[in-house]
Protein backbone atom coordinates (compact mmCIF):
# COMPACT_ATOMS: atom_id res chain seq x y z
CA UNK A 1 0.00 0.00 0.00
CA UNK A 2 1.39 3.33 -1.18
CA UNK A 3 -0.24 6.65 -0.15
CA UNK A 4 0.31 10.14 -1.48
CA UNK A 5 -0.10 12.57 0.37
CA UNK A 6 -1.07 16.20 0.22
CA UNK A 7 0.05 19.08 2.67
CA UNK A 8 -0.67 22.15 2.67
CA UNK A 9 0.25 26.16 2.84
CA UNK A 10 -1.63 29.25 3.78
CA UNK A 11 0.03 32.81 3.32
CA UNK A 12 3.25 31.05 3.32
CA UNK A 13 3.06 29.04 6.43
CA UNK A 14 2.95 25.09 6.49
CA UNK A 15 -0.27 24.06 8.07
CA UNK A 16 -0.33 21.10 11.16
CA UNK A 17 -2.34 19.21 8.96
CA UNK A 18 0.38 17.35 7.40
CA UNK A 19 1.47 15.52 10.56
CA UNK A 20 -2.58 14.18 10.73
CA UNK A 21 -2.29 12.67 7.24
CA UNK A 22 1.45 11.29 8.43
CA UNK A 23 -0.76 9.54 11.18
CA UNK A 24 -3.32 8.15 9.17
CA UNK A 25 -0.78 6.71 6.80
CA UNK A 26 1.04 5.42 9.84
CA UNK A 27 -2.44 3.91 10.77
CA UNK A 28 -2.77 1.89 7.38
CA UNK A 29 0.90 1.03 7.63
CA UNK A 30 1.31 2.67 4.57
CA UNK A 31 4.83 3.52 2.18
CA UNK A 32 4.06 7.48 1.43
CA UNK A 33 4.58 10.50 -0.46
CA UNK A 34 4.20 14.08 -0.01
CA UNK A 35 2.88 16.71 -2.30
CA UNK A 36 3.36 20.15 -1.27
CA UNK A 37 2.71 23.77 -2.61
CA UNK A 38 4.74 25.77 -0.52
CA UNK A 39 8.28 26.96 -0.29
CA UNK A 40 11.74 26.01 0.49
CA UNK A 41 11.66 28.06 3.68
CA UNK A 42 8.86 25.87 5.32
CA UNK A 43 8.55 22.10 4.80
CA UNK A 44 7.28 19.81 6.93
CA UNK A 45 9.40 17.22 9.27
CA UNK A 46 9.16 14.36 6.92
CA UNK A 47 11.45 11.80 5.86
CA UNK A 48 10.36 10.98 2.97
CA UNK A 49 10.31 12.20 -0.54
CA UNK A 50 8.53 15.62 -0.64
CA UNK A 51 6.98 16.49 -4.27
CA UNK A 52 7.15 20.72 -3.74
CA UNK A 53 5.82 22.71 -5.82
CA UNK A 54 6.90 26.51 -5.21
CA UNK A 55 4.03 28.93 -4.33
CA UNK A 56 4.94 31.69 -5.96
CA UNK A 57 4.80 30.20 -9.57
CA UNK A 58 1.62 27.56 -8.83
CA UNK A 59 -0.06 30.42 -6.88
CA UNK A 60 -1.84 29.34 -3.24
CA UNK A 61 -5.35 28.86 -4.82
CA UNK A 62 -5.58 27.71 -8.34
CA UNK A 63 -7.57 24.70 -8.47
CA UNK A 64 -6.94 23.62 -12.44
CA UNK A 65 -3.13 24.18 -11.59
CA UNK A 66 -2.43 22.16 -8.12
CA UNK A 67 -4.55 19.70 -9.67
CA UNK A 68 -2.07 18.73 -13.14
CA UNK A 69 0.76 18.99 -10.27
CA UNK A 70 -0.89 16.03 -8.45
CA UNK A 71 -1.81 14.30 -11.19
CA UNK A 72 2.01 13.97 -12.57
CA UNK A 73 3.44 13.20 -9.27
CA UNK A 74 -0.01 10.57 -9.15
CA UNK A 75 1.65 9.44 -12.80
CA UNK A 76 5.32 9.14 -10.97
CA UNK A 77 4.75 7.52 -7.63
CA UNK A 78 1.37 5.23 -8.61
CA UNK A 79 -0.09 5.35 -4.96
CA UNK A 80 -3.05 3.45 -3.96
CA UNK A 81 -4.14 5.99 -2.58
CA UNK A 82 -4.00 9.93 -2.40
CA UNK A 83 -4.67 11.73 0.72
CA UNK A 84 -6.35 14.83 1.55
CA UNK A 85 -7.47 17.33 4.79
CA UNK A 86 -11.29 17.53 4.69
CA UNK A 87 -10.77 21.22 4.45
CA UNK A 88 -11.24 24.17 2.32
CA UNK A 89 -8.39 23.31 0.11
CA UNK A 90 -9.29 19.44 0.52
CA UNK A 91 -12.79 19.50 -0.34
CA UNK A 92 -12.15 21.69 -3.59
CA UNK A 93 -9.16 19.61 -4.84
CA UNK A 94 -9.97 15.91 -4.05
CA UNK A 95 -12.72 15.84 -6.65
CA UNK A 96 -11.40 17.05 -9.54
CA UNK A 97 -8.27 14.80 -8.60
CA UNK A 98 -10.67 11.67 -8.53
CA UNK A 99 -12.49 12.31 -11.20
CA UNK A 100 -9.53 13.00 -13.70
CA UNK A 101 -8.32 9.38 -11.49
CA UNK A 102 -11.98 7.81 -12.13
CA UNK A 103 -11.52 6.96 -8.64
CA UNK A 104 -13.98 6.61 -6.09
CA UNK A 105 -13.39 9.85 -3.69
CA UNK A 106 -14.82 8.90 0.29
CA UNK A 107 -15.18 12.11 2.19
CA UNK A 108 -14.63 12.67 5.59
CA UNK A 109 -12.92 9.13 6.81
CA UNK A 110 -12.95 9.44 10.62
CA UNK A 111 -11.76 5.66 11.07
CA UNK A 112 -10.50 2.47 9.04
CA UNK A 113 -10.90 -1.07 8.62
CA UNK A 114 -8.48 -2.76 6.29
CA UNK A 115 -9.82 -0.95 3.01
CA UNK A 116 -13.07 -0.01 4.25
CA UNK A 117 -13.20 3.66 5.37
CA UNK A 118 -15.37 4.90 8.35
CA UNK A 119 -17.49 8.20 7.29
CA UNK A 120 -20.25 10.03 9.28
CA UNK A 121 -23.82 10.39 8.49
CA UNK A 122 -26.30 12.70 9.30
CA UNK A 123 -24.62 15.22 11.37
CA UNK A 124 -22.69 12.35 12.77
CA UNK A 125 -25.59 10.83 14.24
CA UNK A 126 -24.46 7.69 12.13
CA UNK A 127 -21.78 5.93 10.75
CA UNK A 128 -20.92 4.25 7.08
CA UNK A 129 -18.59 2.06 6.55
CA UNK A 130 -17.62 2.29 2.67
CA UNK A 131 -15.70 0.43 0.51
CA UNK A 132 -14.21 1.41 -2.52
CA UNK A 133 -14.47 -0.55 -6.00
CA UNK A 134 -11.43 0.95 -7.50
CA UNK A 135 -8.18 0.27 -7.95
CA UNK A 136 -7.03 4.36 -6.52
CA UNK A 137 -9.20 5.90 -4.03
CA UNK A 138 -8.97 9.47 -3.32
CA UNK A 139 -9.65 9.74 0.54
CA UNK A 140 -10.30 13.17 2.84
CA UNK A 141 -9.62 12.79 6.56
CA UNK A 142 -11.70 14.52 9.00
CA UNK A 143 -9.64 17.20 11.29
CA UNK A 144 -8.70 15.64 14.48
CA UNK A 145 -9.86 12.16 13.23
CA UNK A 146 -6.48 10.27 13.33
CA UNK A 147 -3.91 12.51 15.54
CA UNK A 148 -1.47 14.14 15.24
CA UNK A 149 1.96 11.50 14.06
CA UNK A 150 4.99 12.24 15.95
CA UNK A 151 6.86 14.88 14.52
CA UNK A 152 10.27 13.30 13.13
CA UNK A 153 13.20 15.26 13.32
CA UNK A 154 13.90 14.41 9.56
CA UNK A 155 14.12 16.66 6.46
CA UNK A 156 12.28 15.23 3.43
CA UNK A 157 13.87 14.41 0.41
CA UNK A 158 12.74 17.18 -1.82
CA UNK A 159 12.14 16.84 -5.39
CA UNK A 160 10.67 20.53 -7.30
CA UNK A 161 8.06 20.69 -9.72
CA UNK A 162 7.72 23.31 -12.10
CA UNK A 163 3.86 24.55 -12.91
CA UNK A 164 2.02 25.53 -15.52
CA UNK A 165 0.38 29.01 -15.16
CA UNK A 166 -2.83 29.76 -16.12
CA UNK A 167 -6.44 27.79 -15.10
CA UNK A 168 -10.19 29.30 -15.29
CA UNK A 169 -10.02 30.50 -11.84
CA UNK A 170 -8.31 33.62 -10.96
CA UNK A 171 -7.13 34.19 -7.39
CA UNK A 172 -7.57 38.05 -6.20
CA UNK A 173 -6.49 37.46 -2.70
CA UNK A 174 -7.40 37.36 0.72
CA UNK A 175 -9.93 38.36 3.09
CA UNK A 176 -9.21 38.53 7.00
CA UNK A 177 -11.35 38.28 9.54
CA UNK A 178 -12.58 41.50 11.35
CA UNK A 179 -10.80 41.72 14.43
CA UNK A 180 -11.83 43.68 17.57
CA UNK A 181 -14.74 43.50 20.13
CA UNK A 182 -14.95 40.81 22.44
CA UNK A 183 -12.20 38.04 22.53
CA UNK A 184 -13.78 35.03 23.36
CA UNK A 185 -10.35 32.59 23.85
CA UNK A 186 -9.49 35.03 27.28
CA UNK A 187 -13.35 34.03 28.22
CA UNK A 188 -13.16 31.93 31.71
CA UNK A 189 -16.64 30.56 31.19
CA UNK A 190 -18.49 31.05 27.44
CA UNK A 191 -22.26 30.00 27.75
CA UNK A 192 -23.02 29.95 23.94
CA UNK A 193 -26.46 30.15 21.66
CA UNK A 194 -27.54 27.48 19.10
CA UNK A 195 -30.06 27.43 16.36
CA UNK A 196 -32.30 25.64 19.22
CA UNK A 197 -32.98 29.53 20.65
CA UNK A 198 -35.04 29.54 17.88
CA UNK A 199 -35.20 33.42 17.78
CA UNK A 200 -33.54 36.36 18.02
CA UNK A 201 -35.04 38.02 21.21
CA UNK A 202 -33.56 34.94 23.17
CA UNK A 203 -29.80 35.99 22.64
CA UNK A 204 -30.82 37.84 25.68
CA UNK A 205 -31.42 34.91 28.30
CA UNK A 206 -27.84 33.15 26.83
CA UNK A 207 -26.09 36.75 27.63
CA UNK A 208 -28.00 36.59 31.28
CA UNK A 209 -27.15 33.07 31.99
CA UNK A 210 -22.88 33.95 30.63
CA UNK A 211 -23.47 37.62 32.60
CA UNK A 212 -24.60 35.64 35.75
CA UNK A 213 -21.44 33.10 35.36
CA UNK A 214 -19.37 35.64 35.20
CA UNK A 215 -18.51 34.82 31.28
CA UNK A 216 -19.41 35.67 27.89
CA UNK A 217 -21.35 34.58 25.61
CA UNK A 218 -20.67 32.33 21.97
CA UNK A 219 -22.54 31.20 18.96
CA UNK A 220 -22.62 28.37 16.47
CA UNK A 221 -22.65 29.44 12.64
CA UNK A 222 -26.77 29.40 12.04
CA UNK A 223 -26.94 32.25 14.90
CA UNK A 224 -24.30 34.60 13.20
CA UNK A 225 -25.25 33.47 9.94
CA UNK A 226 -29.01 34.53 10.61
CA UNK A 227 -27.18 38.19 12.42
CA UNK A 228 -28.05 37.25 15.92
CA UNK A 229 -24.66 37.66 17.25
CA UNK A 230 -21.88 39.22 15.63
CA UNK A 231 -19.05 37.08 14.29
CA UNK A 232 -16.58 37.27 16.50
CA UNK A 233 -18.87 35.16 18.71
CA UNK A 234 -18.53 32.53 16.73
CA UNK A 235 -17.33 29.06 17.98
CA UNK A 236 -15.88 26.20 15.21
CA UNK A 237 -13.74 26.16 12.78
CA UNK A 238 -14.48 29.26 10.56
CA UNK A 239 -14.56 30.72 13.91
CA UNK A 240 -12.82 30.60 17.34
CA UNK A 241 -11.39 28.43 19.26
CA UNK A 242 -11.71 28.24 22.88
CA UNK A 243 -10.94 25.99 25.39
CA UNK A 244 -12.31 27.46 29.00
CA UNK A 245 -13.20 26.34 32.09
CA UNK A 246 -16.71 25.62 31.72
CA UNK A 247 -18.83 26.00 28.56
CA UNK A 248 -23.05 25.99 28.22
CA UNK A 249 -23.55 25.13 25.00
CA UNK A 250 -27.77 25.46 24.45
CA UNK A 251 -29.69 24.02 21.48
CA UNK A 252 -26.30 23.30 19.46
CA UNK A 253 -26.48 20.05 17.96
CA UNK A 254 -23.02 19.13 17.97
CA UNK A 255 -22.10 19.56 14.62
CA UNK A 256 -17.83 18.68 13.89
CA UNK A 257 -17.05 22.24 13.05
CA UNK A 258 -18.33 23.40 15.95
CA UNK A 259 -17.29 20.73 18.20
CA UNK A 260 -13.90 21.66 16.94
CA UNK A 261 -13.93 24.85 18.57
CA UNK A 262 -15.06 23.89 22.16
CA UNK A 263 -13.85 20.42 22.90
CA UNK A 264 -11.03 21.06 24.44
CA UNK A 265 -13.23 23.37 27.10
CA UNK A 266 -12.25 21.70 30.69
CA UNK A 267 -15.99 21.13 31.90
CA UNK A 268 -18.67 21.41 28.89
CA UNK A 269 -22.78 21.38 30.07
CA UNK A 270 -24.98 20.97 26.81
CA UNK A 271 -28.67 21.88 26.83
CA UNK A 272 -30.44 20.28 24.26
CA UNK A 273 -34.09 18.75 23.82
CA UNK A 274 -33.16 15.76 21.93
CA UNK A 275 -30.97 13.23 23.92
CA UNK A 276 -29.68 11.78 20.99
CA UNK A 277 -27.70 15.04 19.69
CA UNK A 278 -24.01 14.44 18.80
CA UNK A 279 -23.13 17.26 21.51
CA UNK A 280 -23.93 14.38 24.16
CA UNK A 281 -20.79 12.84 22.93
CA UNK A 282 -18.55 15.53 24.30
CA UNK A 283 -20.39 16.63 27.23
CA UNK A 284 -19.76 16.35 31.04
CA UNK A 285 -23.23 16.45 31.39
CA UNK A 286 -26.48 16.64 29.25
CA UNK A 287 -29.51 18.58 30.20
CA UNK A 288 -32.41 17.04 28.15
CA UNK A 289 -35.09 20.14 28.67
CA UNK A 290 -36.42 23.29 26.66
CA UNK A 291 -33.63 25.89 26.88
CA UNK A 292 -36.30 28.36 27.10
CA UNK A 293 -37.84 26.95 30.71
CA UNK A 294 -33.90 25.72 31.93
CA UNK A 295 -32.14 28.91 30.89
CA UNK A 296 -34.08 31.51 32.20
CA UNK A 297 -34.64 28.53 35.71
CA UNK A 298 -30.79 28.53 35.67
CA UNK A 299 -30.01 32.40 35.69
CA UNK A 300 -32.06 33.38 38.21
CA UNK A 301 -30.96 30.49 40.81
CA UNK A 302 -27.57 31.37 40.10
CA UNK A 303 -28.05 34.58 40.39
CA UNK A 304 -30.21 34.04 43.99
CA UNK A 305 -26.59 32.28 45.20
CA UNK B 1 -29.29 33.41 -19.10
CA UNK B 2 -29.93 29.79 -18.86
CA UNK B 3 -29.99 28.79 -14.68
CA UNK B 4 -29.58 25.45 -13.04
CA UNK B 5 -29.97 24.46 -9.28
CA UNK B 6 -29.82 20.84 -7.95
CA UNK B 7 -31.18 20.47 -4.62
CA UNK B 8 -31.50 17.45 -2.51
CA UNK B 9 -34.42 16.54 -0.57
CA UNK B 10 -33.22 15.27 3.43
CA UNK B 11 -34.27 14.57 6.66
CA UNK B 12 -34.64 16.94 9.60
CA UNK B 13 -31.10 16.01 11.51
CA UNK B 14 -33.28 16.49 14.75
CA UNK B 15 -35.24 12.88 13.76
CA UNK B 16 -35.06 9.89 15.59
CA UNK B 17 -33.04 7.70 12.91
CA UNK B 18 -33.02 4.05 12.50
CA UNK B 19 -30.92 1.88 10.35
CA UNK B 20 -33.03 0.13 7.28
CA UNK B 21 -33.83 -3.68 6.82
CA UNK B 22 -30.59 -3.51 4.88
CA UNK B 23 -28.23 -2.07 7.15
CA UNK B 24 -26.72 0.00 5.03
CA UNK B 25 -29.03 3.43 4.73
CA UNK B 26 -31.50 4.69 7.79
CA UNK B 27 -34.78 3.94 7.31
CA UNK B 28 -37.42 6.73 5.30
CA UNK B 29 -40.48 5.92 7.42
CA UNK B 30 -41.25 8.37 10.34
CA UNK B 31 -39.21 11.39 9.20
CA UNK B 32 -39.74 15.10 8.53
CA UNK B 33 -38.56 15.80 5.61
CA UNK B 34 -37.14 19.27 4.46
CA UNK B 35 -34.63 20.67 1.62
CA UNK B 36 -30.90 20.21 2.07
CA UNK B 37 -30.28 23.54 3.81
CA UNK B 38 -27.40 24.49 1.92
CA UNK B 39 -29.31 23.83 -0.80
CA UNK B 40 -31.66 26.70 0.33
CA UNK B 41 -28.93 29.35 0.06
CA UNK B 42 -28.09 27.82 -3.69
CA UNK B 43 -31.94 28.48 -4.29
CA UNK B 44 -31.82 32.05 -2.88
CA UNK B 45 -28.70 32.93 -4.99
CA UNK B 46 -30.37 31.56 -8.23
CA UNK B 47 -33.23 33.17 -7.68
CA UNK B 48 -31.25 36.49 -7.08
CA UNK B 49 -29.38 36.17 -9.91
CA UNK B 50 -32.65 36.09 -11.92
CA UNK B 51 -33.91 38.88 -10.25
CA UNK B 52 -30.58 40.77 -10.95
CA UNK B 53 -30.21 39.95 -14.92
CA UNK B 54 -33.72 39.75 -15.37
CA UNK B 55 -33.67 37.81 -18.40
CA UNK B 56 -33.24 34.46 -17.34
CA UNK B 57 -34.66 30.79 -17.16
CA UNK B 58 -34.11 29.23 -14.02
CA UNK B 59 -34.48 25.51 -13.91
CA UNK B 60 -34.76 23.37 -10.23
CA UNK B 61 -33.51 19.86 -10.32
CA UNK B 62 -34.00 17.36 -7.92
CA UNK B 63 -33.21 13.48 -8.12
CA UNK B 64 -35.37 11.09 -6.05
CA UNK B 65 -38.43 9.69 -5.20
CA UNK B 66 -41.91 10.91 -6.09
CA UNK B 67 -42.35 13.02 -2.70
CA UNK B 68 -38.86 14.90 -3.44
CA UNK B 69 -41.53 17.08 -5.30
CA UNK B 70 -43.06 18.53 -2.01
CA UNK B 71 -39.15 20.12 -1.80
CA UNK B 72 -38.72 20.99 -5.41
CA UNK B 73 -42.23 23.19 -4.98
CA UNK B 74 -40.92 25.32 -2.21
CA UNK B 75 -38.17 26.05 -4.52
CA UNK B 76 -40.57 26.66 -7.06
CA UNK B 77 -42.64 29.16 -4.65
CA UNK B 78 -39.12 30.65 -3.94
CA UNK B 79 -38.93 31.58 -7.21
CA UNK B 80 -37.49 29.11 -9.79
CA UNK B 81 -39.25 28.60 -12.98
CA UNK B 82 -39.41 25.15 -13.88
CA UNK B 83 -38.85 21.99 -12.17
CA UNK B 84 -36.68 18.79 -13.81
CA UNK B 85 -37.62 16.31 -11.20
CA UNK B 86 -35.49 12.81 -12.06
CA UNK B 87 -37.75 10.44 -10.79
CA UNK B 88 -35.87 7.47 -8.60
CA UNK B 89 -36.99 5.73 -5.64
CA UNK B 90 -33.53 4.53 -5.11
CA UNK B 91 -31.49 7.72 -4.87
CA UNK B 92 -30.07 7.29 -1.67
CA UNK B 93 -28.52 4.29 -2.58
CA UNK B 94 -26.25 6.48 -5.41
CA UNK B 95 -23.02 7.49 -4.86
CA UNK B 96 -21.96 10.95 -5.45
CA UNK B 97 -20.07 10.25 -8.96
CA UNK B 98 -23.54 8.58 -10.03
CA UNK B 99 -25.37 11.85 -8.87
CA UNK B 100 -22.82 13.78 -9.92
CA UNK B 101 -23.44 11.93 -13.92
CA UNK B 102 -27.23 12.09 -13.96
CA UNK B 103 -26.69 15.65 -13.28
CA UNK B 104 -24.45 16.41 -16.20
CA UNK B 105 -26.43 14.38 -18.13
CA UNK B 106 -29.39 15.96 -17.61
CA UNK B 107 -26.98 19.64 -18.55
CA UNK B 108 -24.75 18.34 -20.91
CA UNK B 109 -26.17 20.13 -24.33
CA UNK B 110 -28.90 22.68 -22.09
CA UNK B 111 -25.93 24.94 -21.97
CA UNK B 112 -26.33 26.73 -18.30
CA UNK B 113 -24.42 29.78 -17.42
CA UNK B 114 -24.46 28.97 -14.25
CA UNK B 115 -25.25 25.81 -12.11
CA UNK B 116 -25.83 26.21 -8.35
CA UNK B 117 -25.20 23.18 -5.83
CA UNK B 118 -25.02 23.19 -2.19
CA UNK B 119 -21.45 22.57 -0.69
CA UNK B 120 -22.87 19.23 0.78
CA UNK B 121 -25.65 17.67 1.65
CA UNK B 122 -26.55 16.97 5.45
CA UNK B 123 -27.23 13.14 5.31
CA UNK B 124 -24.78 11.61 2.71
CA UNK B 125 -22.43 15.18 3.58
CA UNK B 126 -19.62 13.97 0.64
CA UNK B 127 -19.32 17.69 -0.41
CA UNK B 128 -18.55 16.09 -4.09
CA UNK B 129 -21.45 16.68 -6.61
CA UNK B 130 -20.92 20.02 -7.38
CA UNK B 131 -16.84 19.41 -8.07
CA UNK B 132 -17.98 16.51 -10.45
CA UNK B 133 -20.57 18.13 -11.83
CA UNK B 134 -18.15 20.70 -12.99
CA UNK B 135 -15.38 18.23 -13.85
CA UNK B 136 -17.72 16.00 -15.96
CA UNK B 137 -18.94 19.59 -17.86
CA UNK B 138 -15.67 21.01 -18.14
CA UNK B 139 -16.81 24.34 -16.47
CA UNK B 140 -15.10 26.00 -13.82
CA UNK B 141 -16.14 25.04 -10.47
CA UNK B 142 -16.33 27.32 -6.81
CA UNK B 143 -16.49 25.77 -3.86
CA UNK B 144 -18.08 27.24 -0.09
CA UNK B 145 -18.71 30.47 -1.52
CA UNK B 146 -20.29 33.02 1.01
CA UNK B 147 -20.20 35.96 -1.17
CA UNK B 148 -21.53 35.58 -5.13
CA UNK B 149 -21.61 38.55 -7.78
CA UNK B 150 -22.48 38.77 -10.98
CA UNK B 151 -21.88 41.51 -13.42
CA UNK B 152 -21.25 41.21 -17.64
CA UNK B 153 -20.32 37.44 -17.84
CA UNK B 154 -17.94 37.77 -14.39
CA UNK B 155 -18.62 35.90 -11.23
CA UNK B 156 -16.70 37.28 -8.49
CA UNK B 157 -16.82 35.31 -5.31
CA UNK B 158 -15.74 34.59 -1.52
CA UNK B 159 -15.00 31.64 -0.51
CA UNK B 160 -14.78 30.79 3.12
CA UNK B 161 -11.53 29.05 4.36
CA UNK B 162 -10.72 28.04 8.07
CA UNK B 163 -10.60 30.55 10.86
CA UNK B 164 -13.03 33.33 9.45
CA UNK B 165 -10.40 34.03 6.35
CA UNK B 166 -12.27 34.41 2.98
CA UNK B 167 -10.26 33.38 -0.15
CA UNK B 168 -11.24 36.14 -3.34
CA UNK B 169 -11.43 34.53 -6.97
CA UNK B 170 -13.07 35.49 -10.52
CA UNK B 171 -14.17 33.28 -13.08
CA UNK B 172 -15.91 34.07 -16.25
CA UNK B 173 -19.55 31.89 -16.74
CA UNK B 174 -20.61 29.27 -17.46
CA UNK B 175 -19.16 28.06 -13.94
CA UNK B 176 -20.69 25.95 -11.37
CA UNK B 177 -20.97 27.39 -7.99
CA UNK B 178 -21.28 25.18 -4.69
CA UNK B 179 -22.66 27.39 -1.88
CA UNK B 180 -21.73 27.19 1.95
CA UNK B 181 -24.38 28.36 5.00
CA UNK B 182 -24.45 32.26 5.24
CA UNK B 183 -24.27 33.42 1.63
CA UNK B 184 -27.45 35.15 1.68
CA UNK B 185 -30.57 35.24 3.40
CA UNK B 186 -33.46 31.94 1.92
CA UNK B 187 -36.63 33.60 1.67
CA UNK B 188 -39.78 32.66 2.86
CA UNK B 189 -41.82 31.45 -0.03
CA UNK B 190 -45.02 34.13 0.06
CA UNK B 191 -49.10 32.52 0.02
CA UNK B 192 -49.34 34.06 -3.60
CA UNK B 193 -46.21 32.81 -4.78
CA UNK B 194 -47.18 28.98 -3.32
CA UNK B 195 -50.17 29.01 -5.14
CA UNK B 196 -48.16 30.53 -8.32
CA UNK B 197 -45.90 27.83 -7.90
CA UNK B 198 -48.75 24.65 -8.64
CA UNK B 199 -49.04 26.31 -12.63
CA UNK B 200 -45.57 25.81 -12.73
CA UNK B 201 -43.76 22.72 -15.10
CA UNK B 202 -42.89 20.20 -12.64
CA UNK B 203 -41.85 17.24 -15.35
CA UNK B 204 -40.36 13.97 -14.16
CA UNK B 205 -37.99 11.70 -15.94
CA UNK B 206 -36.91 8.35 -15.00
CA UNK B 207 -33.39 8.44 -13.70
CA UNK B 208 -32.69 5.60 -15.75
CA UNK B 209 -32.37 7.49 -18.60
CA UNK B 210 -29.82 9.39 -17.69
CA UNK B 211 -27.44 7.25 -15.12
CA UNK B 212 -24.63 7.03 -17.76
CA UNK B 213 -21.82 6.41 -14.91
CA UNK B 214 -21.01 3.37 -12.72
CA UNK B 215 -21.07 3.11 -9.04
CA UNK B 216 -16.99 3.62 -7.44
CA UNK B 217 -18.41 2.69 -3.93
CA UNK B 218 -20.40 0.32 -2.11
CA UNK B 219 -22.10 1.17 1.29
CA UNK B 220 -21.14 -1.80 3.60
CA UNK B 221 -23.09 -0.79 6.77
CA UNK B 222 -24.42 1.98 8.55
CA UNK B 223 -24.71 1.92 12.55
CA UNK B 224 -24.73 4.26 15.48
CA UNK B 225 -21.57 5.15 16.59
CA UNK B 226 -20.41 3.87 20.03
CA UNK B 227 -21.55 6.72 22.86
CA UNK B 228 -18.00 7.77 23.76
CA UNK B 229 -17.57 10.21 26.68
CA UNK B 230 -20.28 8.35 29.02
CA UNK B 231 -21.23 11.93 30.26
CA UNK B 232 -24.05 12.63 32.42
CA UNK B 233 -27.72 12.51 30.89
CA UNK B 234 -30.41 14.72 33.61
CA UNK B 235 -34.02 14.04 32.36
CA UNK B 236 -37.19 15.30 34.28
CA UNK B 237 -38.95 18.12 35.63
CA UNK B 238 -36.29 21.32 34.64
CA UNK B 239 -36.91 23.33 37.98
CA UNK B 240 -34.89 19.71 39.95
CA UNK B 241 -32.81 19.71 36.66
CA UNK B 242 -31.95 23.35 37.84
CA UNK B 243 -30.62 22.47 40.90
CA UNK B 244 -29.40 19.38 39.94
CA UNK B 245 -26.67 21.12 37.84
CA UNK B 246 -25.97 23.51 40.22
CA UNK B 247 -24.97 20.91 42.42
CA UNK B 248 -22.50 19.70 39.89
CA UNK B 249 -21.03 22.93 38.94
CA UNK B 250 -20.37 23.40 42.63
CA UNK B 251 -18.80 19.98 42.91
CA UNK B 252 -16.87 19.53 39.42
CA UNK B 253 -15.78 23.26 38.78
CA UNK B 254 -14.88 26.41 40.18
CA UNK B 255 -17.29 28.66 38.79
CA UNK B 256 -19.59 28.99 41.27
CA UNK B 257 -17.13 30.66 43.70
C1 LIG C 1 -17.08 24.37 6.25
C2 LIG C 1 -18.00 24.56 7.39
C3 LIG C 1 -17.62 25.34 8.44
C4 LIG C 1 -18.46 25.49 9.54
N1 LIG C 1 -18.04 26.25 10.61
C5 LIG C 1 -18.81 26.31 11.71
C6 LIG C 1 -18.37 27.02 12.88
O1 LIG C 1 -17.30 27.63 12.91
N2 LIG C 1 -19.18 27.02 13.96
C7 LIG C 1 -20.38 26.36 13.98
O2 LIG C 1 -21.06 26.40 15.02
N3 LIG C 1 -20.83 25.72 12.89
C8 LIG C 1 -20.07 25.68 11.76
N4 LIG C 1 -20.55 25.03 10.65
C9 LIG C 1 -21.95 24.58 10.62
C10 LIG C 1 -22.15 23.24 11.29
O3 LIG C 1 -21.94 22.20 10.36
C11 LIG C 1 -23.60 23.14 11.80
O4 LIG C 1 -24.50 23.39 10.74
C12 LIG C 1 -23.89 24.13 12.93
O5 LIG C 1 -22.87 24.06 13.92
C13 LIG C 1 -25.23 23.83 13.54
O6 LIG C 1 -25.53 24.80 14.51
P1 LIG C 1 -26.54 24.49 15.69
O7 LIG C 1 -26.05 23.33 16.47
O8 LIG C 1 -26.76 25.76 16.41
O9 LIG C 1 -27.89 24.17 14.90
P2 LIG C 1 -28.61 22.78 14.65
O10 LIG C 1 -27.67 21.76 14.14
O11 LIG C 1 -29.81 23.09 13.87
O12 LIG C 1 -29.03 22.30 16.10
C14 LIG C 1 -29.99 22.90 16.90
C15 LIG C 1 -30.10 22.09 18.17
O13 LIG C 1 -31.00 22.74 19.06
C16 LIG C 1 -31.79 21.78 19.70
N5 LIG C 1 -33.00 22.46 20.14
C17 LIG C 1 -34.04 22.90 19.37
N6 LIG C 1 -34.95 23.52 20.13
C18 LIG C 1 -34.49 23.50 21.39
C19 LIG C 1 -34.98 24.00 22.63
N7 LIG C 1 -36.12 24.67 22.69
N8 LIG C 1 -34.25 23.78 23.74
C20 LIG C 1 -33.07 23.10 23.68
N9 LIG C 1 -32.57 22.62 22.54
C21 LIG C 1 -33.25 22.81 21.40
C22 LIG C 1 -31.99 20.71 18.67
O14 LIG C 1 -32.32 19.46 19.28
C23 LIG C 1 -30.64 20.69 17.96
O15 LIG C 1 -29.77 19.74 18.55
C24 LIG C 1 -19.73 24.87 9.54
C25 LIG C 1 -20.11 24.10 8.46
C26 LIG C 1 -19.26 23.93 7.39
C27 LIG C 1 -19.68 23.07 6.24
N1 LIG D 1 -30.32 13.66 -5.04
C1 LIG D 1 -29.88 14.87 -5.42
N2 LIG D 1 -30.58 15.61 -6.31
C2 LIG D 1 -30.14 16.83 -6.70
N3 LIG D 1 -29.02 17.40 -6.23
C3 LIG D 1 -28.28 16.72 -5.33
C4 LIG D 1 -28.66 15.41 -4.89
N4 LIG D 1 -27.72 14.99 -4.02
C5 LIG D 1 -26.81 15.98 -3.90
N5 LIG D 1 -27.14 17.03 -4.70
C6 LIG D 1 -26.44 18.33 -4.83
O1 LIG D 1 -25.08 18.15 -4.52
C7 LIG D 1 -24.71 18.91 -3.37
C8 LIG D 1 -23.63 18.20 -2.61
O2 LIG D 1 -24.05 16.94 -2.17
P1 LIG D 1 -23.06 15.83 -1.58
O3 LIG D 1 -21.95 15.68 -2.54
O4 LIG D 1 -23.92 14.62 -1.42
O5 LIG D 1 -22.59 16.33 -0.25
C9 LIG D 1 -26.02 19.14 -2.63
O6 LIG D 1 -25.96 20.28 -1.81
C10 LIG D 1 -26.99 19.31 -3.80
O7 LIG D 1 -26.92 20.61 -4.33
Amino acid sequence: MKVLLIAESREGKLLNSCYELMAFAEKMAAETAMFLVGSDSALPQYGGKLYLADVSAAGEYNPDGHKQLILDVVAKEQPDMVVFSHSSYGWDLAPRVAFALQAAQISEVVDVAGSTMVVPVCNAKLRRDVAPKTAKTVVTLQAGAFGLAEVPSAAPVVEKLTSQSGGKIEFTGYEQAESGGVDLGKAKIIVSAGRGIGKPENVAMIADLAKALGGEYGASRPVVDSEWVEHNRQVGTTGQTVAPKLYVACGISGAIQHLAGMKKSEFIVAVNTDKDAPIGDVADVLVVADLKQFVPALTAKIQAL
Amino acid sequence: MKILVCIKQVPDMESKFKVDAGGTWYAKTDLAWRMNEYDEYAVEQAVQLKEQVKDADLTVLCIGSEKVKETMKKALAMGCDRGAHIADEEADKKEPFQIAGIIAEYAKEKNFDLIFTGMQSQDRGSGQVGILVAEMLGMPGITTVVHFAYKDGVIEAKRELEGGVKACVKVAAPAVITCQLGLNTPRYPTLPNIMKAKKKELLSVPAADLLKVESRQDTAKMYFPEKKGGGLVLEGDPAALVDQLIKILKEKTAVLG
